[in-house]
């Protein structure tokens, strides 16, 4: 009998299906690891495992988890707890405060009973600091990496956070399955392969182990067997020492692909350089960016591409000065203040943010104030003035005429132009946020996300009009992308970036696996 | 500059910076002392009986901190509970200790009541804690009028006239506490060099403080450590945050009560309308000049900074009238230092945190300069 199987699971969030037909088997002592790209169903796998709160409030799951042959269905993470299934978040879940032994016994303190705490309640027990010492010692030993249990959480470096992790999960007597949801991305080398030792040590003590990675080398090195997933489905499912690295990212990249290929791409190497970036680093939470050099030429439509949480987005961010960042940029020679997004503007730049409701648009403003705002707060455009300048009085004519001039360019689909932003969908949002920065005219435009959470139609709509405006324009066009798909699509060349760096530029004709390569390849 | 020269000179310029306040209050007190030209005896008199006032209110401020929920203005509202347990307590013509003890007791059930409240109402403005609690002392201070004003006497029962206004109802401006005044300071009281020591006074502050260390090694206290410095990680680890600060608001305002009913025995008259109206401000102001912040205090703070504080409202209006021949000008700078202090203590935290967020970038510039130092 298997410690855990999972059938036919099968998970959709609002129509969207985003796992179909799953099926998984793991044994006692089995690590099993898990691979596929962003987007490819590995999390919400876990997540349905696990109980978390947001697949109950999304309608659920089909299909059934048997643990020990036996059906369950936890409602919420305290249940698959108890029933020994631990897992490690790609997050912290550390108090900062707090030494080693207080985070691994975090809530299952050992305790005295008092006098005080008999009549007023167990809540009001002395916590056993001796017994909570020998518990996380004891934690410390099985996972046979060693971390000290007095220091303080904030002062140690990040891969002891994640050791203490890995040992508050070990510190459960009834664990036997654990989740390490990507345990090596922020660890040292020496880290990584002292973590990879005591995952062998834990499956030696019959503990499952569900290892997820981008790191492929560490998959064949530790795991029992391979489980390939995209696109919600499970690929493949073979011993780890039936495949290799290759095939791996074969299957998790390689899709058909075949009316979306681009026909025009543009690669001229002798193009002058429009922008470029030296020593980059940006302070982004969860999208660090780290030593950066990356040449941008004037004219192309650049894309960057990689993982989430690799530092793609920390790039148009930091260098636009919404996030604390260092570094040179120049732009077309000209040095371009880091911190400071009005000099960005000023210098003729445009962003086109990936959070459109939040810095993106006024959603409580109609079409006209949004598209025209920017343009009439740093260019002075859309103004009449009286008394030499003394007084400014918007034009509203002019702001009409240019909103729907872009209304009919873009296709935005509204009633007027009179209409609320927060009114429109999310596609069609979009398209307010690009026209928004069109009308700037900008020298240099910045796009990030530009089809996150909008429909297909919607989707190719916003990339024809993106690479119309580079066309027609002229104008110089870094867009930041999450899908490679839409990335070669739309792009002449393609940054790929890992770990907070750019790992390679591919002209956008290279093949998806060259692609994949780039994305999990570590960058030293 | 050598290494080591710089590093103590780092170390001291630190220093410096954390304790800004309180070292800011030695140096006004230092040279207030000699201009005020007070003794000695009279200055240490008047610091401990103040100390014995105070401590035990101040006291009430650290569970709630502990707690992340910050300076805790609600304690306001166990100031009126403790208030309305003095009135019953005196209509009820129960002196002495006896009298102290059950004015404590009455106070519990509505300091329970009003922490409650507050503690749910706080849960739903976290983050805003602070702003939220003082608010809600002046909303709680409506009802406390109301009640004092017009239902003690009408539909409360008030036996005695002499704590009543003449028309019938409400209470006077004024109740005498005159046969409680000091009867705890003065039990068990020794002078020594001419200085009054309220033993039995101190003890209970002493108990107290033994009683919140204890706190801090129970459970329950160490959920409240949890929970205040990441509520996601608390109650994703099974902590049940919401309950854990209605819990802590409650013990605040609890010993706020007590701490009250202390004060108001020392002083001997309660000003029905009023002796609450600034306690608050003034605890907080005390708590901060002793080098608390808004997320970390100690016992320690509490009793430097009752001792500092105090001594400055002490020396501050005579040195002031020997400076100026004006002693109101001492009154409005005790005002405007609480306010001062309090406000310098936000902009300080506020500071404090951009500075580490800072401090993560220049990490990362750092180590990319390492990197290209390797290469």
């Amino acid at each position: 009998m298997s410690l855990l199987e999972m059938k036919n699971i099968r998970k959709d969030f609002f129509g969207n299906q985003v796992l179909t037909d799953i099926n998984l088997t793991l044994e006692e002592g089995e690590v099993l690891g898990l691979v596929g790209e962003n987007g490819a169903g590995k999390s919400t796998l876990m997540k349905i495992l696990f109980g978390m709160d947001v697949i109950r409030d999304t309608g659920g799951y089909e299909g059934d988890i048997l643990l020990n042959g036996q059906k369950v269905d936890f409602k919420t993470p305290f249940e698959a707890l108890a029933a020994g299934i631990g897992m490690v978040h790609q997050e912290f879940s550390l108090i900062p405060g707090f030494t080693a032994t207080e985070n691994i016994l975090l809530n299952r303190e050992p305790r005295k009973k008092s006098v005080i705490s008999e009549v007023f309640g167990e809540r009001l027990d002395v916590l056993n600091r001796k017994e909570m010492t020998r518990k996380s010692e004891e934690a410390i030993r099985k996972m046979g990496v060693h971390i000290d249990g007095d220091m303080v959480i904030h002062d140690m470096p990040v891969g002891h956070k994640q050791f203490t992790e890995i040992a508050r999960e070990l510190s459960k007597d009834q664990l036997k399955l654990l989740i390490l949801d990507e345990p090596t991305a922020v660890l040292t080398e020496k880290e990584a392969e002292a973590l990879l030792a005591s995952i062998r040590g834990m499956a030696a003590q019959g503990i499952a182990v569900i290892f997820i990675t981008h790191r492929l080398q560490e998959i064949l090195d530790v795991c029992d067997k391979v489980v390939i997933m995209r696109d919600g489905c499970v690929v493949k499912d073979v011993p780890s020492g039936e495949t290799d690295i290759p095939e791996i990212t074969r299957l998790m990249v390689g899709r058909q692909m075949s009316s979306v290929l681009q026909t025009e791409i543009r690669d001229n190497p002798d193009a002058p350089i429009a922008m470029s970036i030296r020593k980059l680093w940006v302070d982004m939470p969860g999208e660090t960016v780290r030593n950066v050099n990356l040449d941008v030429r004037e004219g192309e439509i650049l894309g960057i591409g990689g993982l989430a949480g690799q530092g793609k987005l920390g790039i148009p961010n930091g260098i636009m000065g919404l996030y604390d960042a260092g570094g040179e940029v120049t732009l077309r020679g000209e040095k371009i203040p880091l911190n400071s997004p009005r000099e960005c503007l000023n210098a003729s730049m445009a962003f086109v943010s990936e959070d459109r409701r939040g810095v993106g648009l006024l959603l409580d403003e109609t079409l006209e104030w949004n598209i025209a705002f920017p343009a009439m707060q740093i260019q002075n455009k859309f103004l009449k003035n009286y008394l030499g300048g003394l007084i400014k009085w918007r034009d509203e004519k002019a702001i009409r005429e240019i909103t729907q001039w872009y209304i009919d360019e873009l296709a935005i689909k509204c009633t007027s132009s009179r209409q609320k932003a927060k009114e429109l969908s999310g596609g069609n949002q979009q398209k307010v946020c690009l026209a928004k920065a069109f009308a700037l005219e900008p020298g240099f435009l910045f796009v990030s996300e530009p089809t996150r959470g909008i429909d297909v139609g919607a989707k190719s709509l916003v990339l024809n009009a993106l690479k119309r405006f580079n066309r027609k324009s002229g104008v110089t066009i870094v867009m930041i992308s999450s899908e490679l798909e839409e990335l070669r699509q739309t792009c002449d060349r393609i940054a790929i970036v890992s770990g907070g760096r750019v790992a390679g530029i591919l002209p956008a004709s290279e093949s998806a696996e060259q692609f994949g390569l780039l994305m999990i390849s570590q960058v030293k | 500059m050598s290494g080591k020269q710089q590093n103590a000179g780092k170390t001291a310029f630190t220093f410096l910076r954390n304790n800004t306040v309180p070292l800011m209050f030695i140096l006004i007190c230092a040279v207030c002392i000699p201009i005020s030209g007070f003794s000695p005896s009279y200055l240490l008199n008047e610091i401990i009986t103040r100390l014995g006032r105070n401590a035990f209110l101040i006291l009430s401020l650290l569970i709630p901190i502990m707690a992340g929920m910050g300076l805790n203005f609600g304690m306001t509202l166990g100031a009126m509970a403790g208030e309305l347990a003095l009135i019953f307590v005196s209509d009820w013509q129960i002196w002495g200790i006896p009298g102290v003890v059950l004015a404590m007791i009455v106070s519990i059930p509505f300091s329970v009541l009003l922490g409650w409240v507050c503690g749910k109402i706080l849960n739903m403005a976290k983050g805003r804690e602070m702003i939220t609690s003082y608010i809600i002392s002046f909303f709680i201070n409506g009802i406390y009028q109301l009640i004092v004003l017009y239902l003690m006497g009408s539909v409360i029962p008030i036996a005695h006239s002499s704590i009543k206004l003449p028309r019938g109802y409400g209470i006077r401006n004024t109740v005498s506490l005159l046969n409680m005044r000091q009867c705890i300071d003065n039990l068990l009281a020794v002078r020594i060099a001419g200085v009054k020591i309220p033993v039995l006074t101190l003890l209970i502050i002493a108990l107290m403080c033994i009683l919140i260390v204890w706190f801090r090694r129970t459970k329950l206290g160490q959920d409240m450590r949890a929970v205040g410095q990441d509520i996601q990680v608390a109650r994703d680890a099974g902590i049940n945050v919401e309950r854990t600060r209605i819990i802590s608001i409650i013990i605040s305002t609890v010993l706020a009560g007590f701490g009250m009913i202390l004060y108001l025995q020392n002083i001997g008259n309660l000003s029905t309308y009023s002796a609450h109206s600034q306690v608050g401000m003034f605890c907080i102001a005390a708590l901060l000049v002793g080098g608390a912040s808004v997320d970390h205090a100690s016992i320690g703070n509490v009793f430097l900074g009752v001792i500092l504080f105090h001594t400055m409202f002490i020396v501050a209006p005579q040195a002031g009238a020997v400076i100026t021949g004006d002693s109101m000008i001492g009154e409005y700078f005790r005002v405007f230092v609480s306010y001062g202090v309090i406000t310098l203590a936000l902009i300080m935290y506020e500071m404090k945190k951009r500075r580490q967020k800072a401090n993560i970038g220049e990490q990362l510039a750092l180590a990319q300069k390492e990197e290209e130092q390797h290469e």
